[in-house]
């Protein structure tokens, strides 16, 4: 076993962990948190696997600005504390369904895709070496460049959108 | 690497009409706001210069910001048809939301990004780019059919929108991201090259594709995707639907065709039987439910989702090469019949429209033919096109699409569509029975904008029937760029 390999399993076990408690807490707060946790790890994960960009962009932007949000929406609503009751009666047996059907295609997917020479490399593959951060910014500004602009006029009209539906007229009652 | 000229001339009109959006968001905030309508024209004049552009643009074929946008008779064939009807959009809207008291100028705005978004699907050659251009269509589409709040049915037409459509934008990402499990690559040429490849997983490329294919069927209201379709068209704004049931279709149309015909001929012996079920299962249930409706905008809804079945037909024989042009050419031209009969339909359901949601049964329509026989007259060309009964494009453009469905060796599709127009002329003729045999005494309202406009749909309605093969021509020469 090489340090890597324990580290990783530690961090694993640390992972599945987090997710599950995040899954099964009661309180919504408790399930917030369990998330950052979780979103921690994986940027360890990140770390390890040579990626330290990602590793921090996942830290800011996961653990960071979305959990904030999480936290501010779950204690807006006053949502901390889920009913015991089951709402929808056959959400177990379709879960059940649905799981099997991912187990299977996990499996699938294991057992066809683990095949040295089926790998497939994503485009971006040059990333996970060194002087990463140079090479995602090549990517995302030559090959990407397009998806990226028009990703900020998205964001422009979402939020422009959403204020004209929040937005209060003047002599209009809310 | 740098961009060129040649970059920035691939996605000129896209850019130009963004550019124009962000200026009038700017631009409309000077605009008092009982003069709103300067607005109005302000956006419609981007529209045209746009358009201008776009026309400028015939015969250029090139790629181009790293093979992530194509510019080819087919997609300046689609943006001149999007920025007509965003500019119907506009002359519909105009009068109306002042009207209903819900005139603001961030609508026009909203609907210049949803055009923009639209004209980048008809163009994407890269799934990315298709599916962030389907958010940019569909964002601005779910405020405006919001647009009316707080009127309860408008506030609820825009959630259902937004989930739904959320919901669906979740299939196009999954099966995108399957497919590039497959093939390692989104790029639309790329992925043709990988399917190519002996190694290449076939089974997780047709999932991927069949999950694409869910997404966009929500989108252009195909069943068994169509739930939400009556209860949003008939719960926003009126002149929001006209837009949405032409302008959605039409982008959704474009880019399934260019995905499926360009990145995925490899898997069209599976992909035709699919297609077939979904047009034919689309024409059926959509004129079936039609009949019982009351309401003229959910009748109108139900009408769309049975031409979204039509238009679908001209899928099917995409990977036989010898009918594909021509079946392409044919659905093009049954998009651009089905815009203009639309728009014309729904501007005549907006001159009857009174506030809170009065006007809208179809008995309100008796005794129209006796005292505005105009409008009447109008409305019963757009019935008729709807049908496909002469003297109309409608019929047109039936003709073109069984004709090309018959050459792709499909005439038992063919002869469904045939028995569900028949289908339709029931509900259809309907409309114009009440409109002519009835008593009544119909309020209309008159705008010049909607009176043009619906003038003119008629009026192209007609006269293009009469000489088709010019139309038909053009849409001959929108062939997509294949690689």
């Amino acid at each position: 076993m090489t340090p890597n390999l324990i580290l990783f399993l530690i961090l694993a076990l640390v992972a599945v962990a987090t997710a599950l408690g995040m899954l099964f807490s009661k309180n919504a707060v408790y399930s917030a948190l369990f998330l950052v946790l979780n979103f921690v790890t994986v940027a360890v994960f990140y770390l390890l696997l040579g990626a330290p960009f990602i590793a921090m962009a996942q830290i800011t932007v996961y653990a960071g600005a979305i959990m904030v949000l999480f936290l501010f929406v779950i204690m807006l609503l006053g949502a901390e504390r889920l009913p015991d009751t089951h709402v929808l009666p056959w959400q177990k047996p379709l879960a059940t369904v649905l799981t099997v059907i991912l187990a299977l295609e996990s499996t699938y997917l294991l057992w066809t895709k683990a095949r040295p020479s089926g790998a497939v490399l994503p485009p971006g593959a040059e990333v996970n070496t060194v002087d990463n951060l140079r090479a995602m910014a090549m990517t995302l500004f030559n090959d990407y460049l397009l998806p990226f602009e028009v990703t900020s006029v998205l964001l422009l009209v979402a939020m422009v959108g959403v204020i004209v539906l929040v937005r209060r007229e003047k002599g209009q009652k809310s | 690497m740098n961009l060129t000229s040649q970059d920035y001339q691939v996605l000129a009109p896209y850019i130009l009409l963004t550019a124009w959006a962000c200026v009038l968001l700017l631009v409309d905030l000077f605009i008092p706001k009982e003069r709103k309508s300067v607005t109005a024209l302000l956006a419609a004049l981007g529209l045209a210069v746009t358009l201008g552009v776009t026309l400028s643009q015939v015969g250029i074929e090139q790629v181009g910001f790293f093979n992530m946008a194509a510019l080819d008779g087919f997609s300046t064939f689609v943006n001149a048809l999007l920025l007509v009807s965003g500019i119907l959009g506009i002359a519909l809207a105009h009068g109306y939301v002042k009207r209903m008291g819900i005139e603001r100028g961030e609508y026009y705005t909203l609907l210049l990004f949803s055009v923009s978004g639209m004209m980048l699907m008809a163009q994407a050659t890269d799934l990315i780019i298709v599916f962030i251009a389907l958010e940019l269509l569909s964002i601005p589409l779910y405020v405006l059919a919001a647009f009316a709040r707080p009127q309860l049915s408008s506030e609820e037409a825009g959630m259902k929108y937004f989930l739904l459509g959320a919901f669906a934008t979740g299939f196009v990402v999954y099966g995108t991201a399957l497919v590039f499990g497959a093939t390692g690559t989104t790029s639309l040429a790329g992925i043709v090259a990988a399917a190519a490849s002996p190694s290449t997983s076939t089974l997780l490329l047709t999932i991927g594709a069949a999950l694409v294919l869910v997404g966009f069927g929500f989108k252009v209201a195909a069943v068994p995707f169509h739930m939400w379709t009556p209860d949003v068209y008939q719960g926003a704004p009126t002149a929001v639907t006209a837009f949405m049931a032409s302008g959605a279709k039409i982008a959704g149309f474009a880019a399934l065709l260019r995905v499926f015909a360009t990145a995925f001929p490899a898997l069209a012996v599976d992909m035709t039987a699919v297609l077939w079920a979904l047009a034919a299962l689309t024409m059926i249930v959509g004129n079936v439910i039609a009949i019982s409706q009351t309401d003229i905008k959910r009748m109108l809804a139900y009408s769309s989702i049975a031409h979204a079945g039509y238009i679908l037909m001209a899928f099917v024989p995409y990977g036989n090469p010898a009918v594909r042009d021509v079946s392409i050419a044919a659905g093009l031209f049954y998009l651009v019949a089905y815009a203009f009969t639309n728009f014309g339909a729904w501007g005549v359901v907006i001159a009857l429209e009174k506030k809170e949601e009065k006007g809208l049964a179809i008995a309100d329509y008796a005794g129209l033919g006796r005292k505005h026989p105009l409008l009447a007259a109008a409305m019963t060309v757009f019935m008729l096109s709807l049908v496909g009964l002469p003297p109309t494009l409608g019929l047109v453009g039936k003709v073109y699409l069984f004709r090309a469905v018959i050459a792709g060796g499909f005439t038992g599709l063919a002869i469904i569509g045939v028995l569900t127009s028949l289908i339709s002329a029931y509900y259809y003729l309907r409309v114009v029975v009440t409109m002519y045999m009835k008593e009544g005494e119909p309020e209309t309202v008159r705008e010049t904008w909607l009176s043009l406009t619906t003038a003119l749909t008629a009026i192209v309605t007609v006269v293009f029937s009469l000489l088709p093969q010019s139309l038909f021509e053009w849409a001959s020469t929108a062939v997509l760029k294949l690689f």
